[in-house]
């Protein structure tokens, strides 16, 4: 790369002569356009990032080259055709039966409980439950102790239950399948679970496969198969897969050759496969197109043997078949810093009431034998010892134990299933809400990590991936530029397919399935076969419906004189070339590996397929060579434009060149994927050297993919170019907005593309990322030094332009930067000033990322900031940064299901991250911290009334309030009510939340959950825990109240001041609201009731003795209001004199409606009117 | 949850499913409820509901208060501390010793009725410091046994006090009962006996439901340790009314507890004589005794501490309203007012 074009720090202003110079000896050159950014073209090293969407295909031929490596015998698995026995005896293979369930009846206690108790919470319940029921420490009754922490297992062990019962029931359903299997040289009618690795298999069309096999014949005579694979990675294009010809036969009744096959050990690697095979003694290598999985789909094939390989569990689906990671949200990790001063409390409290114990028996040391309320001795026995008194030692450890016991709900247990509850809830709703439906996919939102709901709300930085997430990766033909002339104004068929050739297919009237923009002069050219000009544009586009693997399918439709033709294949670009192609009449009808016929125009012409050299990563362009009707041999070929104007002719048509170097550049400006198409005509001669070479590259046994490409390289030279095509790379709906919303909300978004950078820009253009106004900062680099440069630059200008926030408001900037670049900083001492930079860039821009850069982006934000990252993808090159995010999304399109597969949420569309975030999130965050903060307090205030009451009996851990009672305190006494609102309340509408997405600002904040509102809320607890003990204490002060009647007044009490305390807090009260607050309140009252008519208690009828006293009804009320006076003044006070912006909204949202109009404008908008 | 067990268990049945056309879509139906827009209200705290808050609790607060302190103020409570007075000045020394000695425990006492007490008059004796809420205190005792006959040998909670050395049960057996209160009033005016009338002094459904009408004392206060009263064991325990009094262990180390009622009037300056049996002994822990005769009101005993409290609630929630208002009129703010929205109050950051 010439030196001259690093390191370029450019204002906008100043970047197009710039550019120009340094694109003056390029291909490409730089067109203007209005908005004034300038595009380059980069010369980049092809590092390990492949294209994107020919991932699939690129592993094809890395697989192919690799499995000559002589495979390892203990690393292989030999498998024997058609001889299961045998293939079976030395090694056991998983059967073809599957079990999903985890569990059978035998061991589901077990393995249940063993796997609950990997939660600390659980074992500390565990460990107190067992501590109680030591008989000298027995504080609870032996059923009050153990109720809660069998009531969460039961709880548990049902949902897991059902759980594994449904899959036990699908296991069932698919174990029970039938398939034809080859037994005693005789197709069987048996249930896929008996099926065993080795046995021949039969497949009929439109049958699933019932375990991973290699191919062995198809009906078709050059051995394709087509399959779907969406059950498997949700690509609903057909893939073609391939049978040798060694093992093809005629007929599947034939007689079966028998061999051998090694192959890898299992592994989850959908796309990957080695293998050789021994036929009749020759060795044949097999690749990843020879095997077909599980799961699959046979299509258009009317039967396909194969010999199973990988069975049952063994197999790719199910071995890919992993649930979701799991992760712990931002505000769960602070919740276990806050525990743990929680638990230092807890040990405080112990503390202060065992040393207070030990000091209390030492005063009374020699009197304790004469206590009447203590009675050291028991003279019971006839000899006199000791009564459960071991000395002070271990009296004070027990009496700590016991505290420990007795205030153990400090460290809210309660809390952990709380959450899991109003998680479960919170995802009901997100996976109901109307707006992040797909219609286009069918798809609801699905949440498949289940515990970081919360971190939704804090987002801080969203990685995106470009294509297939800002855009739809549903490709469609655009322009064209044929023979140096621009034909780019198409315009939508008017007239239901008239414009474009109906195909006469016998009776019925054949129609391609899209419709495609027809530019009509082009269409008149193309009519014209004689002129010179019209050739060019018949061979341009039989080069567009010929070169290419797609597969036309026909599907009939309601109207039965009409069908369609589906076109099938697994490149989303090749098809909308072939769709465009049939618009203009030149429809390819009929695919198979040694013709393709082409409508053309009404008439039906057949091209003998001579020979096709796939795409590759290195070439980036395929060819293909068709025997014409006219007996001419012509070569076609398509690629990439920088692939192509090296082979490209320069000397022939040189004017027709440029004009269409300029057309290029001005497609790609506006955001177009171009290709471009050239042809030749070869000589018999040159034919058959290429043909011969082909065969003696295609049978050679070593380095065939190697071989392969350089036959390719030589015949692709000397092209003639025939045209460019533009395809549009669709933006999703709604992107644009859904970007703005995104930033006003403070979020950072950056993508990270694959993509060239003239894409990336243009698509930062159109979808609002990029303005007009920003200063783009452009970073191409190829060595270390030259990028330390420009970042120091970069670095410098940052601060020339002032850093203070208003001028940063004014000069945005945008970071531009490359793969290549990223090579040299990340994982150097330079991340650390690309961090410094682009931390303050309002927008990335990274293209050309291999996976694991993507994921090393997402690591420099991660580990150097507290910020939430946040990454979105579709594809499996997503995966790793999706993974690598604090949040990672799926989007559920076009590119499989592995980026779902590996997300915490999965979305079907860009713009539903809008309603995610800003509304979902904001609630989300909103609801969990409040829900956090509120069972700290509700479990602390009833503590420490526990601790105050000890402090009066002589430091032994009497509880005035019922065992029952405590432990019902946390579950029905209050627990619902916590679960409701976490689940329901809402601060702010989903209106007024879209409408000012700065609200969002207080989630990144952290202000509704942080130290200071922690120990806030702990000065609350202390203080209301004081009105809550002492109210009633000083009223009895001296009176004949018994201890279980002041233990009910307590009791009661305390759970209605929980209960007002969590109704001051609540901002919408609908009828469940209502219900769970009142509910509560009330089987309070039941319970204690309840608990109060059973005689053999202490406390019987204590309760109906003290309600019927005014007293106990003024305690009451005096506690609930004496506690909630200086929250309720405090709470006041702030939302009046210093009103957040939630307050304010929350306002406007109730009297805001009737001032709407005089008022300025409520939100700035920061982003001037697009170009 | 369609959490996605994607699978081809999941996916390969529902590729039945999947075939047929998409008219099974999976919008979510709609509901207020899915999509969270139940009706709801939505209270915000304005200056008018804020003030009227306050208001009402004081308007609420500062009549009970006022009520209530005049009810306890309304309360007669003769309050006599006997048990240093009651020992004699020469073994006041070893308080303990006198106690355990045989020596006669009589004791009079002289109270001076200050103002007219209304019948009936509740004669009370009150313990200080004695920890009736003690861990091992509390425990010890067996509910079963005192309900119900056949239960008689269920007394393994009821350690010390569960068997005589002779391992035979004690009923009723634990350290309550046997630490009962075994000091007797009796009280005379003008030298003539008051009637302490000592039925109904105990809750009727401790009669009723929670003592045994068939469970007898016995073998109880026949072990070597003295405790508190004997109890007859010709009665049943239902009718041991002081039992049952005392079998309702006080919430504080501070108590009184019914030990009967006098039914006449008192007037101001009756002069009662109190003959008392000082028989149980605090003094090992510096427990103290006293005799309380009190009349009673709505709100019970004398206590002024609800009065005052509620009084205190009270005015300061009068005097939150008012600073409120002045807040109110001082600094005025339009609720919901955009331009307080933080990126409106200082344009160019968030």
């Amino acid at each position: 790369m010439d030196s001259n074009s690093q390191n370029e720090i450019n204002e906008s202003s100043q970047v197009h002569d710039f550019v120009h110079k340094s694109l003056s000896n390029r291909s490409i050159s730089s067109s203007k356009n209005s908005g004034g950014h300038s595009l380059r073209e980069v010369n980049f090293a092809e590092l390990a990032s492949k294209p994107v969407r020919h991932g699939s295909r690129g592993a094809d031929s890395e697989g192919f080259s690799s499995s000559y490596k002589e495979m390892n015998d203990d690393d292989a698995r030999i498998i024997h055709i058609n001889d299961p026995v045998k293939s079976n005896e030395k090694f056991e293979f998983a059967g073809n039966s599957i079990r999903t369930g985890k569990y059978s009846i035998l061991t589901f206690l077990p393995r249940n409980l063993f796997e609950q108790f990997h939660r600390v919470a659980y074992i500390y319940f565990l460990v107190i439950a067992i501590l109680n029921q030591l008989p000298q420490l027995a504080v609870f009754g032996r059923g009050a102790s153990i109720m809660p922490l069998a009531f969460v297992l039961v709880i548990t062990a049902i949902k897991d239950l059902y759980e594994d019962y449904r899959r036990h029931r699908s296991d069932k359903i698919e174990n029970n399948r039938l398939a034809w299997v080859l037994i005693n040289d005789e197709f069987q009618h048996i249930r896929w679970k008996y099926i065993r690795v080795g046995e021949i298999i039969k497949v009929s069309a439109n049958e699933t496969l019932p375990c991973d096999m290699v191919l062995l014949s198809t009906s078709d005579s050059t051995g394709v198969a087509y399959v779907q694979t969406t059950n498997l990675d949700g690509e609903s294009n057909l893939k073609t897969r391939y049978a040798k010809q060694e093992t093809q036969v005629s007929h599947p009744e034939s007689k079966m050759i028998s061999g051998l096959i090694k192959c890898d050990k299992p592994n989850r690697n959908i796309y990957g496969f080695q293998a050789n095979m021994v036929v009749d003694g020759k060795r044949i290598s097999l690749g990843p197109s020879n095997i077909i999985l599980r799961g699959c789909e046979l299509k258009n094939t009317d039967w396909a043997l194969g010999v199973a390989v990988y069975a049952g569990r063994e197999t790719k689906a199910m071995l890919n078949n992993s649930g979701a990671p799991s992760k712990r949200s931002r505000l769960e990790t602070l919740m276990n810093r806050e525990i743990f001063f929680l638990s230092v409390f807890l040990v405080l409290l112990c503390v202060v009431v065992s040393v207070c114990h030990g000091l209390w028996l030492r005063r009374h040391k020699g009197d304790l034998d004469l206590m009447p309320f203590y009675r050291k001795s028991d003279y019971s026995g006839g000899k006199v010892e000791d009564y459960n008194y071991y000395g002070m030692g271990r009296e004070i450890l027990f009496v700590f134990l016991m505290s420990v016991i007795v205030f153990q709900i400090m460290i809210p247990i309660s809390l952990y299933i709380s959450m899991e509850l109003v998680r479960v809830g919170q995802a009901f709703f997100m996976i109901r809400d109307d707006q992040m439906y797909d219609e286009t996919t069918n798809s609801r939102f699905q949440c498949r990590a289940l515990n970081i709901n919360e971190d939704l709300g804090q987002i801080k930085y969203v990685f995106s991936d470009k294509t297939g997430t800002l855009t739809e990766n549903k490709m469609e033909f655009q322009c064209a530029s044929i023979g140096g002339v621009d034909y780019s104004n198409g315009k939508e068929c008017v007239e239901d397919g008239h414009i474009g050739y109906p195909v006469q297919g016998g009776e019925q009237v054949l129609r391609p399935k899209m419709k495609v923009k027809v530019d009509q002069e082009l269409l008149d050219l193309s009519k014209r076969k004689n002129l010179e000009e019209g050739r060019n544009v018949r061979d341009f586009f039989i080069a567009l419906a010929a070169c290419n693997t797609i597969v036309p399918l026909t599907v009939e439709t309601q109207d039965p004189a009409v069908r369609l033709i589906d076109y099938q294949g697994e490149s989303p670009d090749e098809q909308a070339l072939v769709y465009a192609a049939a618009a203009y009449g030149f429809t390819l009808i009929e695919r198979t590996s040694g013709h393709i016929v082409i409508d053309i125009q009404g008439e039906r012409q057949r091209f003998d397929v001579l020979g096709l050299h796939e795409f590759d990563s290195d070439r980036k362009r395929m060819s293909v060579i068709l025997g014409c009707p006219d007996k001419t041999i012509k070569l076609f070929v398509k690629g990439a434009d920088t692939s192509m104007f090296h082979v490209i002719d320069k000397s022939i048509n040189s004017n027709t060149i440029k004009a269409t170097e300029s057309h290029l550049q001005s497609y790609s400006s506006i955001g177009l994927r171009t290709l471009v198409v050239a042809s030749k005509e070869l000589s018999p001669i040159l034919f058959e050297q290429w043909q011969s070479s082909y065969e003696s590259a295609s049978t050679a046994l070593m380095g065939r993919a190697a071989l392969l490409r350089k036959v390719a390289t030589n015949i692709e030279r000397h092209l003639s170019i025939l045209g460019a095509s533009a395809i549009e790379d669709k933006l999703q709906q709604g992107v644009p907005q859904a970007v703005k919303s995104l930033r006003k909300a403070g979020i950072k978004v950056w993508v990270l593309t694959g993509d060239k950078q003239e894409t990336a820009v243009s698509i930062g253009y159109s979808s609002k990322l990029l303005t007009s106004k920003m200063t783009q900062i452009v970073i191409n680099n190829n060595s270390k030094e030259s990028c330390r440069k420009s970042l120091q630059d970069a670095l410098l200008m940052c601060k020339k332009l002032g850093t203070d926030s208003l001028a940063a408001e004014i000069n945005q900037l945008a970071l531009i930067i490359d793969g290549t670049s990223l090579v040299y900083i990340l994982d150097t001492d330079l991340e650390e000033q690309l961090f410094e930079f682009a931390s303050r860039c309002n927008v990335v821009l990274c293209c050309r990322v291999a996976p694991l850069q993507k994921a090393g982006i997402v690591a420099l934000i991660k580990n150097r900031t507290d910020d939430m990252t946040l990454a979105i993808g579709d594809g499996a090159n997503d995966v790793s940064m999706i993974q690598m995010a604090d949040v990672g999304i799926g989007i559920s399109g076009q590119e499989g299901r592995q980026a779902v597969m590996a997300s915490d949420f999965a979305m079907g569309q860009f713009r539903f991250l809008v309603p995610l975030l800003l509304v979902h999130g904001h609630w989300n965050y909103q609801r969990m911290s409040y829900m956090i903060l509120y069972n700290f307090y509700r479990n602390a205030v009833f503590v420490l009334v526990l601790f105050w009451y000890v402090l009066f009996t002589s430091f032994t851990l009497t509880t005035a309030i019922t065992d029952w009672s405590s432990v019902l305190y946390s579950i029905v006494y209050t627990g619902f009510p916590t679960v409701i609102v976490g689940i329901l309340d809402k601060n702010l509408s989903r209106d007024s939340l879209l409408k000012y997405p700065q609200l969002y600002g207080a989630g990144q904040r952290q202000e509704n959950y942080n130290k200071r509102l922690f120990w806030l809320t702990m000065l609350d607890t202390i203080w209301q825990s004081v009105a809550a003990f002492f109210v009633p204490l000083l009223s009895y002060w001296g009176s004949s109240v018994d201890g279980s009647s002041l233990g009910d007044l307590w009791t009661i009490a305390v759970v209605i001041m929980v209960n007002m305390h969590l109704a001051m807090d609540i901002i919408r009260w609908s009828w469940i609201t209502h219900a769970a607050i009142w509910g509560s309140v009330i089987s309070t009252f039941v319970s204690v009731m309840i608990i109060d008519l059973v005689p053999l208690l202490p406390g019987y009828w204590s309760f109906f003795n003290i309600a019927k006293t005014e007293l106990f009804w003024m305690c009451v009320l005096g506690v609930v209001i004496g506690a909630l006076l200086p929250r309720f003044v405090i709470k006041v006070v702030v939302q009046y004199c210093r009103p957040n912006d939630i307050q304010i909204a929350r306002e406007m949202e109730k009297y805001g409606n009737s001032r709407r109009d005089s008022q300025l404008e409520m939100n700035q908008i920061f982003d001037p009117p697009s170009r | 949850m369609n959490s996605g067990t994607p699978s081809s268990s999941a996916g390969a049945p529902g590729s039945a499913e999947s075939a047929a056309p998409r008219r099974n879509s999976k919008r979510p139906k709609y509901s207020r409820f899915t999509q969270q827009e139940l009706p709801a209200c939505k209270p915000i705290l304005t200056p008018k509901w804020v003030i009227s808050a306050f208001l009402l609790v004081s308007v609420v607060f500062i009549p009970i208060g006022v009520v209530s302190l005049f009810a306890s103020r309304d309360v007669v409570e003769i309050i006599d501390r006997y048990e240093t007075e009651c020992i004699p000045l020469d073994s006041r020394n070893n308080k303990t010793g006198f106690m355990w000695s045989n020596a006669d425990k009589t004791c009079n006492r002289i109270i001076t009725v200050t103002k007219h007490m209304k019948q009936p008059i509740y004669v009370y004796y009150q313990l200080d410091n004695f920890y009736q809420n003690h861990r091992r205190y509390v425990k010890s005792r067996s509910d079963q046994q005192l309900r119900n006959p056949g239960n008689e040998r269920d007394i393994s909670t009821c350690s010390p006090e569960d068997t005589t050395p002779e391992g035979l049960p004690i009923v009723p057996c634990g350290l309550i009962a046997w630490s009962m209160f075994n000091d007797t009033y009796s009280l005379s005016r003008n030298n003539q006996q008051l009637g302490i009338n000592k039925r109904g002094i105990s809750w009727q459904s401790d009669r009723d439901r929670k003592f045994g009408k068939g469970v007898f004392p016995k073998n109880f206060q026949n072990g070597t340790a003295p405790g508190g009263a004997k109890l007859n064991e010709s009665i049943p325990l239902s009718e041991q009314e002081d039992l049952i009094v005392w079998m309702r262990t006080a919430a504080l180390p501070t108590f009184r507890k019914l030990y009967g009622k006098i039914e006449v009037d008192l007037q101001a300056g009756d002069v009662i004589n109190v003959t008392l049996q000082n028989n149980y002994n605090t003094y090992n822990f510096n427990g103290k005794k006293k005799l309380v005769l009190s009349t009673t009101s709505w709100l019970g005993g004398k206590n002024d501490f609800m009065g005052i409290a509620y009084l205190t609630v009270g005015g300061l929630c009068f005097c939150l309203a008012m600073g409120f208002m002045l807040i109110y009129l001082i600094k005025p703010r339009q609720l919901g007012d955009p331009s307080y929205l933080s990126w409106n109050r200082n344009p160019g950051g968030h």
